[in-house]
């Protein structure tokens, strides 16, 4: 169970983490507690997958990859073929049922952004169905702000 | 704040390899900066001075903690995709990433005439009726401009192996 502290944590590790000597020692006296406790407390969330994970973030489009996310619509009797066939693509990076017509939504994140265009034709081609390509245009991203 | 798209900033080698070493997460000992770096070989100084720079090309979005909604007891997480005018998405776009039940907010191309949605918001809520009543409120909000909506609820998870950069 999460009491205070963890909530604590959570929330103030959302908004930002310093680069510096002591990061977690700064971070622990803003908390009122030591960076022992800190420390303890993260692997403990972490091992427990409260946090999926704690470190930077990268953004791939700036280090020059190409990200996207792509849907299919796959009859039922199809299903799971076409999500071994989707999933074997090293560049497919989460993989998503949804209850819709286009039922199968996945990201994909490459190492130059032409590669999304050869990785969708290669879907494409082993499963026999349109791959709908849907890149983000524009984000709209105020920072988390996950209240626990 | 809206995140246009910049022109590519340029990373060498050695941010490759800072890359590398801490996207599976940063280190969770006194000194992780210094713990990264005599893994590479590197100054402490310069990987905080690589870090420090990448953050302020937006290389790196931010450094922290990632909540798992579902273990968090968000088991009902809902993707909305809205059809609004494109005229007016960027209005509509920041009023709905605002929202503190919207973690993702972006535009996206439609793909007519199966898929009319150009304005995508994730969603959390405890369970699905609570989404539910959530994406009303997003309706609302849309007042005149609410063309269109559907909310996609994951049903399974296919694959979940995370961003990583192959070498």
């Amino acid at each position: 169970m999460m009491d205070r502290l963890d909530r604590d944590i959570i929330n103030t590790l959302q908004q930002g983490f310093p680069i510096s000597e002591l990061p977690y020692a700064e971070v622990a006296e803003k908390l009122d507690t030591s960076e022992e406790e800190l420390l303890a407390r993260l692997q403990c969330m972490l091992d427990d997958g409260l946090l999926s994970r704690f470190g930077p973030m990268y953004h791939a489009e700036r280090m020059g990859g190409g990200l996207t996310l792509a849907a299919m619509s796959i009859p039922e009797e199809a299903f799971e073929q076409v999500c071994q066939q989707v999933n074997r693509h090293p560049e497919v990076a989460h993989n998503y049922q949804r209850d819709h017509k286009l039922n199968m939504w996945f990201v994909l994140a490459t190492e130059t952004p032409d590669d999304i265009v050869r990785v969708i034709a290669e879907i494409e081609k082993e499963s026999g169905y349109p791959v709908y390509n849907m890149p983000k245009e524009r984000e709209f991203f105020i920072g988390l702000k996950f209240e626990v | 704040m809206l995140a246009k798209t910049l022109p590519q900033a340029a990373i060498d080698t050695t941010d490759r390899r800072i890359i590398e070493a801490t996207q599976g997460g940063l280190p969770l000992t006194p000194h992780p900066y210094h713990h990264v770096a005599a893994q590479l070989g590197l100054e402490a100084e310069e990987v905080m001075l690589r870090m420090r720079r990448m953050q302020q090309a937006g290389i790196i979005r931010r450094i922290g903690a990632v909540p798992n909604h579902y273990a968090l007891g968000y088991r009902g997480n809902g993707m909305s995709v809205w059809d609004v005018p494109d005229a007016r998405i960027d209005v509509l776009g920041r009023r709905i990433g605002e929202l503190d039940f919207v973690s993702h907010c972006y535009q996206r191309p439609r793909h007519l005439p199966h898929w009319p949605y150009n304005l995508f918001a994730m969603v959390h809520g405890r369970n699905r009726e609570e989404v539910n009543r959530k994406v009303l409120l997003i309706a609302v909000l849309l007042g005149d401009d609410y063309r269109g909506h559907e909310v996609l609820f994951s049903t399974r998870i296919l694959k979940k192996t995370g961003l990583r950069l192959s070498t």
